[in-house]
C-alpha cells in the first residue's frame, strides 16, 4: 500500500479511533446530533456516530467538487443528501452513484458524469466486483473507486485491507471495465426519461 | 464520400466526439463532446489541411455557432454540462451557424437577462425591493421601475405580494435586478400582480412546452373556464377564474399536463366540460 498512489486506506485497529464513553457497561461510539439544518423540509437531522461517516461523506463531496463545474454557481453552495433506505454491500458505491444522477437531475452544470464500484480481494486472491455485505465482511480487501465518464479517469480511490501493487492495478482496470455498465445503464435510464415528454 | 469516411473515422475513436447534426433531438449526458459543421471536414482520415472540394459549398454555413444553455465552448468543440435532448435553430437572418442547445428538464431556475418571471417581495429596504424569485439570491427591484412612478408617486407594493417583471441584470456574480418596465417606459403586462388567485410551481420545462407558439393547452383551459393566467420563466404560474373550484380545477391539470398524453388531456377536458 505504499507507494505514489493517494489512496485513503482506513485500517480499523482493535481499539478503534474513536473517543466516547467506553466504560464497563456503555460500548457506544461518539455521538453527534444537529436538528433543523435544513431549511426546506418541514425537519431534518443530522446523526453521526462513529467518525468513518465523515470520511465518506468528505470522500463523495471530493468527487462530486472534481466534476461539478461550479464556477457557473459562485456564492452558491449545493447540497446533496444522501439517505440509506437499505445497505446490502457496495455502500460507497452506491452512494455515489445515487450523488451523480441526483446531480443530473437538478440540472448542476457538469463536466462528466461518474460512478463508483467497488472491488472485493479475498484471502486466495480472488476478485469480486460489486460485493455483498457478506462477502465485504469476509474479503481480505476492500477497494472503492470513483470513475468518470469521459475516459474512465480515476477520481477518487479509498481503500481497506491488505493488498500489493499488482492487485490494484487488477482491481482498477476491473473497475474501469464495470463502469461502461454503470455508464450504459445511466444513459438508457436518462433516454426512457426523455422518452415519457 | 468525404462525409461517410468523416463518419467512420469518429466511430472508431470510440464515443469521443460526435458531429453535432447527427445527435440532434437525441438524448446526450453531459461529458459528451460535439463536433460543429466546420470540423467535421477536417476530421475526416484526410488529416489536417486537405479539405473535400465541395460542390455544394453554399450549404455550409461558416458562421458564428451560438452556445444555449447546457453547452460549454471547449477548445473548438462544443461540450454537454446538462443531460437533455440537444436542439438546433437554423439562422433566420445573415448570422449564420444558428443555435444549439440543449434542452433539459429541471426544477431550480437560474436568472437569465431578459426573463420575464413572477416574484415575491421579501423586503423593502429604503428604496430597494427584494423579491424572491426561486435563484441562489433574491433580486432586487427599485421602486421607481414602475409604470408612472416618480419619486413623489411610489408604487403600492407591499411584504408579501406577487410581482411580474423581467431581469435586466442576470449573471453569476452579481445580484440580479429586476423591473417592470420595458424599454419605452410601458408596463405591458408586468407590475404588482391582482389579489386572489393561486401560485404554484411546475417544472422549467413545463412552462416552456405551455409558452411555444404551438401549443395547444392554453387554447383548450381557455374555452373550459374564462381564466386570467400569467406564467414565470422560473416556474411558477399564477391562475385565476371565477370560483375558487374552477381555480384549483385549472392549477390541477397544468400540474398534470406535463405526465399526460395529448388524448387522456382531451378526455379530461371533455368530461369537465360536460359536468
Amino acid at each position: 500500500m505504499e507507494g505514489a498512489m493517494q489512496a485513503d486506506a482506513k485500517i480499523r485497529s482493535e481499539s478503534g479511533t474513536e473517543s466516547g464513553p467506553r466504560g464497563p457497561a456503555c460500548s457506544l461510539r461518539h455521538f453527534a446530533c444537529e436538528q433543523n439544518l435544513l431549511s426546506r423540509p418541514d425537519g431534518s437531522a443530522s446523526f453521526l456516530q462513529g467518525v468513518a461517516e465523515k470520511s465518506r461523506e468528505r470522500l463523495i463531496r471530493n468527487t462530486c467538487e472534481a466534476v461539478v463545474l461550479g464556477t457557473l454557481h459562485p456564492r452558491t453552495s449545493i447540497t446533496v443528501v444522501l439517505q440509506v433506505i437499505s445497505d446490502a454491500g457496495s455502500l460507497l458505491a452506491c452512494c455515489l452513484n445515487a450523488a451523480c444522477m441526483a446531480l443530473v437531475d437538478a440540472g448542476v452544470p457538469m463536466r462528466a458524469l461518474f460512478c463508483g464500484v467497488t472491488c472485493a480481494l479475498n484471502s486466495d486472491g480472488t476478485l469480486v466486483l460489486d460485493p455483498t455485505a457478506k462477502q465485504e465482511k469476509e474479503a481480505r480487501a476492500i477497494l472503492t473507486f470513483a470513475l468518470d465518464s469521459v475516459e474512465r479517469k480515476l477520481l477518487m480511490s479509498t481503500t481497506k485491507g491488505l493488498y500489493s501493487d499488482a492487485e490494484l492495478q487488477q482491481c482498477l482496470a476491473a473497475a474501469q471495465a464495470a463502469s461502461q455498465h454503470v455508464f450504459r445503464f445511466y444513459r438508457e435510464s436518462l433516454q426512457r426519461r426523455y422518452s415519457k415528454s | 464520400m468525404a462525409e461517410a469516411l468523416g463518419v467512420v473515422a469518429e466511430s472508431l475513436a470510440g464515443d469521443r466526439a460526435r458531429a453535432a447534426r447527427t445527435v440532434l433531438d437525441q438524448v446526450v449526458l453531459p461529458g459528451e463532446e460535439l463536433l460543429l459543421p466546420e470540423q467535421e471536414d477536417a476530421e475526416g482520415p484526410g488529416g489536417a489541411g486537405e479539405r473535400p472540394l465541395r460542390l455544394n459549398a453554399g450549404t455550409r454555413s461558416r458562421g458564428r455557432v451560438v452556445c444555449g444553455p447546457g453547452l460549454r465552448r471547449c477548445g473548438d468543440r462544443l461540450l454537454v454540462t446538462k443531460c437533455g435532448r440537444l436542439r438546433h435553430k437554423e439562422p433566420g437572418g445573415s448570422s449564420g451557424g444558428g443555435v444549439y442547445w440543449v434542452d433539459s428538464q429541471q426544477k431550480r431556475y437560474v436568472p437569465v437577462k431578459g426573463d420575464h418571471v413572477i416574484g415575491i417581495v421579501t423586503a423593502k429596504s429604503g428604496d430597494i425591493f427584494k423579491v424572491d424569485v426561486g435563484g441562489s439570491e433574491p433580486a432586487s427591484l427599485s421602486y421607481l421601475a414602475f409604470e408612472g412612478a416618480t419619486k413623489r408617486n411610489r408604487p403600492n407594493v407591499q411584504v408579501g405580494d406577487l410581482i411580474y417583471g423581467q431581469f435586466v441584470v442576470a449573471n453569476k456574480d452579481m445580484e440580479p435586478e429586476m423591473v417592470c418596465i420595458d424599454s419605452c417606459g410601458r408596463a405591458s403586462g408586468m407590475g404588482v400582480i391582482g389579489q386572489d388567485g393561486l401560485l404554484f410551481k411546475v417544472t422549467l420545462g413545463l412552462i416552456r412546452k405551455l409558452l411555444a407558439p404551438d401549443c395547444e393547452i392554453l387554447q383548450e383551459v381557455g374555452k373550459l373556464y374564462p381564466l386570467e393566467i400569467v406564467f414565470g420563466m422560473n416556474g411558477r404560474i399564477w391562475v385565476k377564474a371565477k370560483t375558487i373550484q374552477q381555480t384549483l380545477i385549472l392549477a390541477n391539470i397544468l400540474e398534470a399536463c406535463e405526465h399526460m398524453t395529448a388524448d387522456q388531456r382531451k378526455q379530461i377536458f371533455s368530461r369537465l366540460a360536460e359536468s
